[in-house]
């Protein structure tokens, strides 16, 4: 074959393994490379954001300042959300996507492979900022992540820089669910109708417009705070004729559907995992698509419950607590679903599956918990106590963290060609499964007795609780080094994984060997 | 109204022994008033629906565990939809939810009724302390945390109510409605007492009102639930509920000495009497801050301890603590501290620490009024 013919075919030139050293993940097109790089990003800003957890709960060991006054606590609480937030579960979820979208639709790439390097590598500079923040006068921003103005008004030079980081963030976010809402749409194999993607893929469809349709409303938010604090404006500023409940609103229209993006994948990731391991087809597929789309819909008209107690009238609590009450009966149709898929079936309980348990189990704890919080009058007591941080706990690390951990076990043989190490991964999960509920149970008794959050310090009768969760929470934060253990021990070998892994699994992803080829479904397959 | 009367009054003493859950408090406080109570068993009875849903869908879950595993076995079943299934298990939450949003609903109404106070008092937010303002009576005092600061930095026991405790409590009748009208002067703070059953935010600019009617005597303590810069946590409420002879002769007590703090404010006083009384406001409105020693906190809070404006003319230093600095932490004290605090106050940072600034009068402050 001549030269001239060979660059006359598109493909050759994209049929060589993967470009060498740094060049390679700074430049990268691919799919797989560039998943990889969006999780790798999440296990560093997890390793961040578990180390302010840490000093927070060294702190609260017991009652008095010890360790970290209060303006440093306040900053470490403040980092601590972001990062976990807006560093961690969403580039998780994001990462998981950009590997398992493509593998699940028999998709060659993603619809903008470009766009998709552009959308990961505004991530470390957002990062960057937020973090070096830290080293400057004044320290990191300090008033919470939700940023409420007056306080937010009051800050240094790093608040700035966070609202740019935040806007740099919220850009990737959006141009990686164009990217991920357009590959759905258009790229699916043959044969596969939307009603016959994996649930993954569904989720992350929903996710992906629910980011669209919100990214750019926190982006409207911190905007008005920047030019509130640079520019003379008067937004949020009573003094000015502003008002500052209006930020609530404005941010919490963007909180609340945010709080499903952070969930709706786990929901996927749990329908993959449970069925492989239950050797079952998965419970009421069609009545998962449309929970998932209703749960995602209601989460337009429920921000109100994040804000009872700043005097809305009564008509206002009332919608919103109903509107509230209503999310819970798709969200418990999903949970009845997946028992339903577990019972009768042929079930081993492999890392990955254990896991998809405890996120069943303990996601509804959290489930409870907001019901009890969705109760606007009970929630007078309960606003802005530790009862909401042990719920928010639960659905964010019991919820969406220990999904992740499930879709790592999980796909960990496709994505590096090696069975994990099962006893190590088992060690990982006790420990963790154990832990956590040390570290977050006792929260809701502290909340219930009266004990504020976002406070570095605390009142007597509340010394007993915090010490257990402090001791919980070293132990689940040392447990998370396992993970790490695992991982690499699974990248470097290990017994060497089939096409199919797991003997239950189904779908495309499946289909190719693993590890996956740089390149797959250049053909695409045909779906029945 | 009780509901559910039949209910044990804690899930804590249900699933713990009496003797542990009176260390260990695992439920919301006693409650003292109608509406905490009503919250009190509106927790209890949706805590007791949700166990009785998690032991239903996790005991069949539990079982599905141990029997259908394939190593005892079993084989997979391969059905994947039910109809009748899914829309029962729609429906029953439905009306589950109904019959948990029908008591909510009436004490939301609750709630929000305001209206026929006997007492209306004006809470206003300042960091880190709350002001009250009994509207009626001209009555009207800030009210401070009281834990000292060898407490909190561990350098001395910490007393019974440490961090729950201040200066001057907020003092209401038994038996009596008080409505609340609350603001806050410079970010959002929340008023918040659990056993009362009352948490309302207090936003700058706006004015929320509550209400509550404490059924007996008693002292009643909590914090600001709102996040609100760097002493957030030290903010406490305490609430003092006396009888009615209690609550008149406090009120009296108030008045006159409030007709003293106004009288002060024609007098001169000498340095000695200045600078003790400034340094008790200093301690409690500005150290938060400016720290006890005066040095600040490097790059948020300036150092006051060699300040030029502590030795410049004090009519620039009396503008500043009157007025604030606007778009700073720095807030106008002019209606929070009369003349006599302020020029005390003045004073105390002229000449503490080494500074060599010059002595000023009430008349000075009322002077530079604008
Ligand atoms: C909430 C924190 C806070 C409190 C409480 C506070 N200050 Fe300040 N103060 C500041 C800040 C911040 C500045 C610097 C403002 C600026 O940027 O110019 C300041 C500046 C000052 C200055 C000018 C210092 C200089 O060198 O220019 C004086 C004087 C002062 N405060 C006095 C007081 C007095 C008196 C009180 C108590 C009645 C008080 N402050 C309470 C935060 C506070
Ligand atoms: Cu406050």
């Amino acid at each position: 074959m001549d030269a001239h013919a060979t660059t006359a075919d598109p493909l050759a030139s994209t049929h060589h393994g993967a470009p060498r050293g740094l060049a390679r993940w700074l430049t990268t097109t691919n799919h797989k490379d560039i998943g990889t790089l969006y999780l790798w990003f999440a296990a560093v800003m997890f390793l961040v954001g578990g180390l302010m957890a840490m000093l927070i709960r060294v702190e609260l060991f017991e009652p008095g300042l010890q360790v970290v006054q209060p303006g440093l606590f306040n900053q470490l609480t403040t980092m601590h959300g972001l990062i976990m937030i807006f560093g961690v579960i969403m580039p998780a979820f994001t990462g998981f996507a950009n590997w398992q979208v493509p593998l699940m639709i028999g998709a060659p790439d993603m619809a903008f492979p470009r766009m998709n390097n552009w959308s990961f590598w505004l991530l470390p500079v957002a990062g960057a900022l937020l973090i070096g923040s830290l080293f400057l006068p004044g320290g990191a921003v300090a008033g919470g992540w939700t940023m409420y103005p007056p306080l937010y008004l009051q800050g240094g030079i790093s608040y700035d820089l966070t609202i740019f980081a935040i806007h740099i963030m919220g850009a990737s976010s959006i141009m990686g669910a164009i990217n991920i809402a357009t590959t759905i749409l258009n790229m699916r194999a043959p044969g596969m109708t939307l009603m016959k993607m994996p649930l993954f893929v569904w989720t992350w469809l929903i996710t992906a417009y629910l980011l669209i349709a919100v990214m750019p409303v926190l982006a409207g938010a911190v905007t008005m705070l920047l030019t509130d604090r640079n520019f003379g404006t008067h937004f949020f500023d009573a003094a000015g004729g502003g008002d500052p409940v209006m930020f609530q609103h404005i941010f919490w229209f963007f909180g609340h559907p945010e709080v499903y993006i952070l969930i709706l994948p786990a929901f996927g990731i749990i329908s993959s995992v449970i069925p492989t391991f239950a050797r079952k087809p998965l419970f009421g597929y069609a009545s998962m698509v449309y929970a998932t789309a209703s749960i995602a819909i209601l989460s337009f008209i429920v921000w109100g419950h994040h804000m009872f107690t700043v005097g809305m009238p009564a008509a206002a609590q009332l919608f919103f607590m109903y509107a509230t009450l209503l999310i819970a009966v798709p969200t418990g149709v999903k949970v009845f679903n997946w028992v339903a898929t577990m019972w009768r079936g042929s079930m081993t309980f492999e890392t990955a599956m254990l896991f998809a348990v405890a996120f069943v189990c303990l996601f509804t704890i959290g489930g409870f918990s907001g019901l009890v919080l969705a109760m606007a009058p009970v929630d007078i007591q309960l606003q802005d106590t530790y009862y909401v941080v042990a719920h928010f706990h639960y659905v964010l690390v019991t919820g969406a963290l220990f999904s992740i951990y499930a879709g790592i076990y999980y796909w960990l043989p496709k994505w590096t060609g090696h069975m994990v190490d099962e006893t190590l991964g088992r060690w990982h999960f006790w420990l963790s499964a154990i832990s956590v509920n040390v570290l977050f149970f006792p929260m809701h008794f502290l909340g219930l007795a009266g004990m504020p959050r976002r406070i570095p310090d605390y009142a007597l009768q509340f010394a007993d609780f915090n010490r257990i969760a402090s001791l919980g929470g070293f132990v689940f934060g040392a447990s998370q080094i396992l993970l790490l253990w695992v991982i690499l021990k699974c990248i470097r070998g290990g017994r060497r994984a089939e096409a199919k892994a797991w003997e239950g699994a189904e779908g495309l992803e499946w289909t190719v060997p693993s590890p996956a080829p740089y390149h797959t479904f250049a053909q695409p397959p045909e779906v029945k | 109204m009780r509901m559910l009367p039949g209910l044990p009054s804690s899930i804590g003493f249900m699933l713990f022994s009496q003797a542990a859950a009176a260390e260990w408090r695992f439920n919301l406080p006693p409650p003292q008033t109608e509406i905490a109570t009503r919250i009190h068993d509106i927790h209890t009875f949706i805590l007791l629906v949700c166990l009785a849903i998690f032991v239903v869908v996790f005991g069949a879950m539990f079982w599905a565990l141990f029997r259908h595993r394939k190593s005892v076995g079993h084989q997979a079943h391969h059905f994947h939809e039910n109809t009748t299934v899914e829309v029962i298990w729609t429906v029953i939450p439905v009306l589950i939810l109904v019959g948990m949003a029908w008591p909510a609903t009436r004490l939301v109404l609750a709630q929000k009724d305001t209206a026929d106070a006997d007492l209306t008092v004006k809470v206003t937010g300042y960091q880190w302390k709350w002001e009250y303002d009994y509207l009626r009576d001209e009555v009207k005092f800030m009210s401070v945390l009281a834990t000292p600061r060898e407490q909190i930095d561990n350098r001395a026991r910490k007393g019974p109510h440490y961090l729950l405790e201040v200066d001057e409590p907020l003092v209401v009748p038994v038996g009596r409605k008080v409505r609340l009208l609350l603001t806050a002067n410079d970010v959002i703070h929340a008023w918040w007492v659990p056993e009362l059953g009352v948490k309302q935010d207090a936003i700058p600019g706006f004015i929320r009102d509550t209400w509550f009617r404490a059924e007996r005597p008693g002292v009643f303590r909590g914090q600001c639930a709102e996040l609100c810069g760097v002493d957030h946590a030290f903010m406490p409420i305490v609430v003092e509920v006396r009888d009615e002879a209690g609550y008149q002769a406090w009120l009296d007590e108030k008045k006159s000495g409030m007709a003293r703090a106004a009288a002060d404010a024609e007098r001169t006083f000498d340095a000695a009497e200045l600078k003790a009384r400034g340094e008790k406001v200093y301690a409690a409105n500005c150290a938060a801050c400016h720290q006890a020693d005066g040095k600040g906190l490097p790059d948020i809070f300036p150092a006051l301890a060699g300040a030029a404006i502590a030795s410049g003319p004090a009519e620039a230093h009396i503008d500043l603590v009157l007025e604030g600095k606007a778009g700073t932490a720095m807030a106008a004290f002019k209606d929070q501290l009369n003349d006599a605090d302020i020029a005390a106050v003045v004073t105390w940072e002229r000449t503490a620490w080494g500074n060599q600034g010059s002595v000023t009068q009430p008349a000075d402050v009322r002077a530079r009024r604008k």
